[in-house]
C-alpha cells in the first residue's frame, strides 16, 4: 500500500446557531507516503477541518478515513489516541508548546507518552533539536525562544518519533517570511532525508510553492489538485 | 517528568498557589493545634479525675457505689489484698481506704464532706494527696486523731492548723459516731471543690471511729503513666474478677467509675471530627475552585496533550499530581507550624483561670498544656491529603473531557 492517507466521500457540517454550515463536502483524497502536500484555500474553505479529520482530532459526519491502513471509524478513542501518538505528528499555527517545559522537554514529552526510556529520550531530543538548528537551546523555555524557534521545536516534537505523517496547520502563519522560509526548508529537508510525509493547510503562497502537491479547497470541496 | 511538569504547573500562577496552599496550611495547622488543645484537656481531665481518689481501677463490695454507707464495706480485705498483690502490673500502686459521707463541724460551721481513711504511705502513690499538702504536714501512719483538710475548707471554717474539727458519721453499729480530729495540714487541689469535699485521716482512725475493725470501703489501683482508652485497666480488671467472688466484689475501671467523663471525652472526639469536617469543607471548595480555574486557563494545553496522544487517564493523573504537590507542600508547612506551636505552648500552657469555676466541674485544668498525639497528626494529614485528592478528581475529569478541537480553539 502506497497511500498513507485515504479519504473517501468525507462530509462534515457544523451547526452555527440553528444553521448547518457545510465545512467539508464530499471530499475524497489520497496522499502518498513521503509526500509534501499543501491543502490551500481561503479562510473557511475547510482546510483546517480536513486536517483535523486526517489527524483524528475531529470526526466526519460521513465517509471513511484511513491513515497508514487504520480505518478511523473502527477505532476506540483510546486506540485513536495511540494512533495519534505513534503515527501522527502535529504542528500548529500557534506552536502550542507546553510553556513550563524546556525545548528539549517539549520534544521529550511525546516520547515520554510513548514509554521511551529517559536516556534515549534525551539523546533523541537533543539530536532532533540539533537537526532543526536549535543546538545549545535545549534548556530554553518557549517564552525564551523566538516564534521561528518555537515553531522549530514544534516541528522537532512532531517528527522526533518518526511518525508516518506530520500534519501542519498553517505553520508559517505567525512567522515573518524569512523565518517561514527557513522553516519550510527545514521541513523539506526532513521530508527528503527522513521520508516523513508532510501535509500542510495554508493560504501562504510560499508554502504552496514549496509543496510537491497542491490541493485547493473552496467551500469544502476540492476544486484543484496538482502535482509538481 | 510527569512530576516535574506537575510541580512547574502549580507555580505558573504563584499567587493563586500560595493562596490555596495557605488555606491548606491553616487547615492542617488548626487541626493539629485544636487536637493538641483537646488532647491536653483530655489528658489533664483524666489525670485530675484519676488522681482525685479514683485511680485506674477500684474494687468495692457490691452495692457500695449505689449506696456508699458503712454497711457496704468489705469486712475482710485479705482475699482482695492477695488478688491485687499477685496481679499488680509493674510500676502500679494500690491503697485501701475507708470512705464514707460525714459531717465535719467546728464551733462556727458545719458541712458535708467525704471522710477518707487512708494509709498515708500507700495513698501518696495512688492519689493526689501525697503531693498536695501546702501548709502543715502530711499524715503519718502512726498519727492518732489527726486530720488533713483542703485549704478552701479551712478558709470556709475560718479555722487554722492545730485547731480541732468534729467529724460525725454513722458507724457499723448504725450509731452516730463522732470524733474530734486536730488539723495537721491543708492541701491544695486543682479544683476548689475538691478542697472542700474531702478530709483525710489515717485508715486506723477511720476504722476505729466507724467500728469497722479491718473493714475498708474500697481499694484503688493507680497505673504508672497516662491512661486514655482504659484498655490496660480492662485487662487487669478481668484478672481480678477471675480471682474474686463475683457475688461479693465489684471491680470497675475508671471509664466505668466516671461514665460522665467518658461521655465527655467522646464528645471531645466528636468535636474534633466536626472540626475536621468544617476545615475540610472550606479547604475542599478552595481546592476545587483553584484547580478548576487553573484547568480552564490551560484548556488549550489539555487539547494539545490530547492531540499529541495523551490518554484521558494520564490527564487525570497529571491534574491529581498537581493537587498532590499542592496538598503535600501545604501539609508539610502546616505540620511544622502546628507541631512547633503545640510544643511551644505546651511549655507555658494556656491559662483558663478566668473560666476555672465554669470548667472545674469536668475536672478541667486551669492551665491547658496542649499535647501532640501522633495518631491525630496522621489523621489530620490523611484527611487533608486523601479528601483533597478525592475532590481534585472532579476538575481532573473535567480536564480529561475536553476534546482537542474545542480546547485548541480556545485562546
Amino acid at each position: 500500500m502506497n497511500n498513507i492517507v485515504e479519504l473517501e466521500k468525507i462530509k462534515k457540517t457544523y451547526l452555527q446557531g440553528k444553521v448547518d454550515i457545510p465545512a467539508i463536502n464530499n471530499v475524497s483524497l489520497s496522499i502518498k507516503k513521503g509526500g509534501f502536500v499543501a491543502i490551500a484555500g481561503p479562510s473557511g474553505s475547510g482546510k483546517t477541518t480536513l486536517l483535523n479529520i486526517i489527524g483524528g482530532l475531529d470526526q466526519p459526519d460521513s465517509g471513511t478515513v484511513r491513515v497508514d491502513g487504520e480505518k478511523f471509524e473502527t477505532l476506540t478513542p483510546s486506540r485513536l489516541a495511540e494512533l495519534r501518538l505513534f503515527k501522527i505528528g502535529f504542528v500548529f499555527q500557534a506552536y502550542n508548546l507546553i510553556p513550563v517545559l524546556s525545548a528539549a522537554e517539549n520534544v521529550e514529552f511525546v516520547m515520554l507518552l510513548q514509554g521511551i526510556p529517559k536516556k534515549e529520550r534525551l539523546r533523541k531530543a537533543h539530536a532532533i533539536l540539533d537537526d532543526v538548528g536549535l543546538s545549545g537551546k535545549y534548556n530554553r523555555r518557549p517564552a525564551e525562544l523566538s516564534g521561528g524557534q518555537q515553531q522549530r521545536v514544534a516541528v522537532a516534537r512532531a517528527i522526533v518519533s518518526n511518525p508516518s505523517i506530520v500534519l501542519a496547520d498553517e505553520p508559517t502563519a505567525n512567522l515573518d517570511s524569512k523565518t517561514g522560509q527557513g522553516l519550510l526548508e527545514l521541513m523539506k529537508t526532513m521530508n527528503k532525508e527522513k521520508k516523513v510525509t508532510f501535509v500542510f493547510s495554508t493560504h501562504d503562497k510560499m508554502v504552496m510553492d514549496y509543496a510537491g502537491r497542491l490541493v485547493r479547497l473552496r467551500d469544502g470541496s476540492i476544486f484543484d489538485d496538482q502535482s509538481k | 517528568m510527569y512530576s516535574q511538569l506537575a510541580w512547574r504547573n502549580i507555580w505558573r500562577n504563584p499567587r493563586r498557589t500560595i493562596v490555596i496552599m495557605t488555606a491548606v496550611i491553616i487547615g492542617v495547622f488548626s487541626m493539629i493545634f485544636l487536637c493538641g488543645l483537646m488532647r491536653g484537656m483530655e489528658v489533664e481531665m483524666i489525670r485530675n479525675n484519676l488522681a482525685t481518689l479514683t485511680g485506674n481501677i477500684q474494687i468495692h463490695q457490691k452495692g457500695y457505689r449505689a449506696d456508699p454507707v458503712v454497711e457496704n464495706s468489705m469486712t475482710d480485705p485479705v482475699l482482695l489484698e492477695n488478688a491485687i498483690k499477685t496481679n499488680l502490673p509493674e510500676g502500679a500502686a494500690w491503697a485501701m481506704r475507708v470512705r464514707v459521707n460525714a459531717i465535719v463541724s467546728n464551733a462556727r460551721h458545719s458541712t458535708g464532706v467525704t471522710f477518707v481513711g487512708i494509709d498515708p504511705a500507700k495513698e501518696a502513690r495512688v492519689s493526689f494527696i501525697g503531693k498536695a499538702v501546702t501548709d502543715g504536714r502530711y499524715l503519718n501512719s502512726d498519727d492518732t486523731n489527726k486530720i488533713l483538710i483542703g485549704r478552701a475548707l479551712l478558709d470556709k471554717f475560718k479555722t487554722k492548723i492545730g485547731h480541732k474539727l468534729i467529724v460525725m458519721s454513722q458507724d457499723a453499729d448504725d450509731e452516730i459516731a463522732s470524733t474530734a480530729f486536730r488539723i495537721v495540714g491543708t492541701f491544695r487541689a486543682e479544683m476548689e471543690s475538691t478542697e472542700k469535699a474531702y478530709v483525710f485521716v489515717t485508715l486506723s482512725d477511720a476504722q476505729k471511729m466507724l467500728k469497722l475493725k479491718n473493714g475498708i470501703s474500697e481499694a484503688a489501683i493507680a497505673f504508672k503513666g497516662q491512661s486514655i482508652d482504659g484498655q490496660k485497666e480492662k485487662a487487669l480488671a478481668q484478672k481480678l474478677k477471675s480471682r474474686l467472688p463475683d457475688s461479693i466484689y465489684k471491680v470497675e475501671t475508671w471509664p466505668e467509675l466516671l461514665p460522665m467523663m467518658r461521655e465527655y471525652l467522646s464528645l471531645f472526639d466528636n468535636f474534633i471530627y466536626i472540626w475536621y469536617f468544617v476545615v475540610f469543607i472550606a479547604m475542599g471548595f478552595g481546592i476545587v475552585n483553584t484547580t478548576l480555574m487553573a484547568i480552564f486557563e490551560r484548556m488549550r494545553e489539555f487539547g494539545l496533550l490530547k492531540a499529541l496522544g495523551m490518554k484521558p487517564v494520564s490527564i487525570i493523573r497529571g491534574v491529581i499530581t498537581e493537587s498532590f504537590f499542592l496538598l503535600v507542600s501545604g501539609i508539610i508547612i502546616g505540620n511544622i507550624a502546628g507541631i512547633i506551636t503545640v510544643f511551644l505552648i505546651n511549655r507555658t500552657g494556656i491559662d483558663l483561670s478566668a473560666l476555672a469555676a465554669g470548667v472545674e466541674m469536668w475536672g478541667m485544668p486551669r492551665v491547658i498544656h496542649p499535647e501532640l498525639w501522633i495518631i491525630d497528626v496522621i489523621t489530620a494529614n490523611l484527611v487533608v491529603l486523601v479528601l483533597g485528592l478525592v475532590v481534585s478528581i472532579y476538575p481532573a475529569a473535567k480536564a480529561a473531557r475536553f476534546t482537542p478541537i474545542e480546547a485548541l480553539e480556545k485562546t
